[in-house]
C-alpha cells in the first residue's frame, strides 16, 4: 500500500515537474521574442524603417493611436472621449475598495456612465458630435457598458417572469429568451441594422449605431436572465415561505430577499457573460461601425503603413485584455468579500 | 360566545390526486395553545400551512378573527399582521444581520420608521436573551440561537397567534431545551399557539387542546391529561407507546 502511494507521488512530482517545464519554456520563448522585437523595436521614423528593422514599430502607434483610440470624433472635442474613458476606468478602479460599495457606486455606473456618459459624448448643451462619428475605445465602451448596464435590470425582469409570471408575460419570455439564444450576435445586428428601419413608421429614424445597442441589450439580456433564473432556483423556498409569511408581496419579497442572494450566486457567470459581450462587441464591425477593432483594421489599411497589422492588432489587444482582466479580478474581489 | 381566533371547517386539500386533508374542523380561542402531534405525513404541517396561505385548500373554509383565508378575499399583507409562522429549518435571511432581520418585515410590511423598528427589534431580541448577537449574520450561530431569532423575527409583527411547525425538529437534543423555554414563555404571556411538534413534554407542559391527526383526518382532541393518560383512539394508543 505504501509502495502504491510512493509511486504515485512520484509519478505526480515527475509530472509537475514536466508540465513547469513546458511553462518555463513557453514563457521564456515569449519573454525572448517580446524583448527582443522592444529591442529592435523603432521609436521614430518612418514606415520604412520599421520594415527594414524587424522589431516592433512604435512609430505607427505613434502615428496611429488617436485613430485607433478615438476613431473619427473631432480632434477639437477629443477632451470628452478621454474623459469618458477616464471615468469609466475610474469607476472600475473605485469598484476594487470595498470602502466605496455604497449606493452612491452603483448610482455612478448606472447613472452616470450608462445614462449621462452618452449624451455627453454626444454633446449636451454644446456642440453636437452625432453618433455615427463616435469610434474607437468609446465606442466598444458605450456599447458595452450601456449594454450591460440595460440588460442586466432586463434579464432579471425575464427571469422573474420566466420563473413565476402571469402566463402572457411568462411565456413571451420563453419566446424572447430562447429566440434570442438560437441565433448567433451576428444575425440580430444584422436584423438590427438592415430589417429594423422597415418595421419603423415612416419619418422616424434610429441612429445605426443605436439600433446596434438595442440589438446587444437584447442579445445579453438573454443571457443574463438564464443566468439569473439559475440563482433564483439556487435560492431555497423556505426564503420565500419566510418571506410570505411575513407578509411580503410578490416584488418585494423579490427585491429585497430573493435577489439580493440570488445575483450573489450567480456572480462568476455574470461577469463572465459581462466579458463576453464586451469582447462580442466587437462584432459590430460587420455592420460598418468603427469600434476599437474596426479602427485597429483601418489604421492597418492606411497604404503609408501596410503590413502593421501585429501592432495594431497587440496594441487593441493588451486593451481589451486590461478590461476584461479587471472585470475578473474585481469579480473574484467581490465574490469573496461577500461570502 | 366570542368570535373563535382560528375556525377551521370541513377542510379538504388535494395534492394533485392525493388527497392530503380529509375535512378537518378544528377551532382556538384567543390565548389557547394547540398542539398537533402524529406520524409524519398524516397532514399536520399542511395544516398549519393551509392558515397562513402558504397552501391553499381546495374545499371548506378556514377563517382567522372571522376574516375568510382566501386568496380573493385577504391578501398575505393582512394575513401576517395576525399570524407569525416559524419553520423548521429557521428560514432566517442569510445575507442580513440578525438585526437587519428583525427589522426587515416592520420597516417594510408596517412602514416604521428605522428607530422605532430597531427599538422593536432589540425588545423581541432580548426576550429570547440574544440581544448581544443583533450585529451577527445568521451562518454565525448554532441552530437553537436561529430558531430563537426566527421566533423574535415573527414576534416583530406583533401577531395574534403563532404557528410553530416543528421548531425544534432539526435541531441538536442540547439545543432543544432553549427553543422550548422560548416557547414556554411565550405561552405563559398569553400568546395563542399552534405547535406542530414530536415533544409529548411540551405538550404535556403548555397545550391546552392536543390533536392527533393520521392521513389527513383528526382522530382525536382533547385535552392534554386525557389525551395522555386515556387515549380513546387505538391509532393513537399505539402512537403514544411508541414516542413515550
Amino acid at each position: 500500500m505504501e509502495l502504491i502511494n510512493k509511486n504515485r507521488q512520484k509519478r505526480k512530482k515527475l509530472f509537475s515537474l514536466f508540465v513547469s517545464f513546458l511553462l518555463i519554456s513557453f514563457l521564456g520563448l515569449l519573454g525572448f521574442f517580446i524583448l527582443k522585437s522592444l529591442w529592435l523595436g523603432t521609436w521614430t521614423g518612418e514606415a520604412q524603417t520599421c520594415r527594414t528593422s524587424g522589431g516592433f514599430c512604435f512609430s505607427f502607434l505613434r502615428e496611429k493611436w488617436r485613430y485607433i483610440l478615438f476613431g473619427s470624433y473631432p480632434d477639437s472635442l477629443l477632451w470628452r472621449p478621454i474623459l469618458f474613458i477616464f471615468s469609466v476606468i475610474l469607476g472600475i478602479f473605485f469598484s476594487f475598495f470595498r470602502f466605496f460599495w455604497k449606493k452612491a457606486l452603483i448610482f455612478y455606473y448606472w447613472i452616470f456612465l450608462v445614462l449621462f456618459s452618452p449624451l455627453f459624448l454626444w454633446g449636451i448643451g454644446g456642440e453636437k458630435v452625432e453618433i455615427s462619428l463616435w469610434g474607437g475605445l468609446p465606442l466598444t465602451l458605450f456599447l458595452s457598458f450601456v449594454g450591460i448596464g440595460l440588460s442586466y435590470p432586463l434579464g432579471i425582469f425575464l427571469a422573474l417572469m420566466r420563473r413565476d409570471g402571469p402566463f402572457l408575460l411568462k411565456y413571451s419570455s420563453i419566446f424572447l429568451i430562447e429566440l434570442v439564444r438560437g441565433v448567433p450576435l451576428i444575425s440580430l445586428l444584422f436584423m438590427a441594422s438592415v430589417m429594423a428601419p422597415f418595421f419603423f413608421p415612416t419619418g422616424m429614424e434610429i441612429n445605426k449605431t443605436l439600433r446596434a445597442l438595442g440589438a446587444i441589450v437584447i442579445f445579453s439580456a438573454a443571457y443574463m436572465a438564464e443566468v439569473i433564473r439559475g440563482g433564483l432556483n439556487a435560492v431555497t423556498q423556505g426564503q420565500r415561505e419566510a418571506a410570505h409569511s411575513l407578509g411580503f408581496g410578490y416584488w418585494k419579497m423579490n427585491f429585497l430577499i430573493v435577489l439580493p442572494q440570488a445575483l450573489k450566486i450567480v456572480i462568476p457567470p455574470t461577469v463572465n457573460t459581462a466579458i463576453s459581450l464586451f469582447k462580442d462587441t466587437s462584432l459590430v464591425i460587420i455592420i460598418a461601425l468603427l469600434d476599437l477593432m474596426s479602427t485597429a483594421k483601418l489604421a492597418v489599411s492606411d497604404p503609408l503603413w501596410l503590413g502593421m497589422s501585429f501592432e495594431s492588432y497587440v496594441f487593441v489587444a493588451l486593451i481589451y485584455f486590461a478590461f476584461s482582466f479587471s472585470f475578473s479580478q474585481l469579480s473574484k474581489k467581490v465574490e469573496r468579500s461577500l461570502s | 360566545m366570542t368570535k373563535p381566533l382560528i375556525l377551521i371547517d370541513q377542510v379538504f386539500k388535494w395534492y394533485g390526486e392525493t388527497l392530503v386533508i380529509k375535512g378537518v374542523s378544528f377551532n382556538l380561542e384567543k390565548g389557547q395553545k394547540a398542539v398537533i402531534c402524529g406520524p409524519s405525513g398524516s397532514g399536520k404541517s399542511t395544516l398549519i400551512r393551509l392558515i397562513n396561505q402558504l397552501e391553499l385548500y381546495q374545499k371548506g373554509n378556514i377563517w382567522v378573527e372571522g376574516i375568510l383565508v382566501h386568496p380573493d378575499v385577504v391578501s398575505s399583507q393582512q394575513l401576517c399582521q395576525k399570524v407569525g409562522m416559524v419553520f423548521q429549518q429557521f428560514n432566517l435571511f442569510p445575507h442580513l444581520s440578525v438585526l437587519e432581520n428583525l427589522m426587515l418585515a416592520p420597516c417594510w410590511i408596517k412602514k416604521y420608521p428605522r428607530p422605532q423598528a430597531k427599538e422593536l427589534a432589540f425588545f423581541y431580541l432580548k426576550k429570547v436573551q440574544l440581544e448581544a448577537f443583533a450585529y451577527k449574520y445568521p451562518n454565525q450561530l448554532s441552530g437553537g440561537q436561529k430558531q430563537r431569532v426566527a421566533i423574535a423575527r415573527s414576534l416583530c409583527m406583533s401577531p395574534e397567534i403563532m404557528l410553530f411547525d416543528e421548531p425544534t425538529s432539526a435541531l441538536d437534543p442540547e439545543m432543544v431545551k432553549e427553543v422550548l423555554d422560548c416557547l414556554l414563555e411565550l405561552a405563559q404571556e398569553g400568546m395563542s399557539m399552534i405547535c406542530v411538534t414530536h415533544e409529548m413534554g411540551l405538550a404535556k407542559e403548555m397545550a391546552d387542546i392536543v390533536a392527533f391527526m393520521d392521513e389527513g383526518v383528526i382522530l382525536e382532541m382533547s385535552k392534554p391529561q386525557d389525551f395522555f393518560y386515556s387515549p380513546k383512539h387505538a391509532r393513537l394508543q399505539t402512537f403514544l407507546e411508541q414516542v413515550l
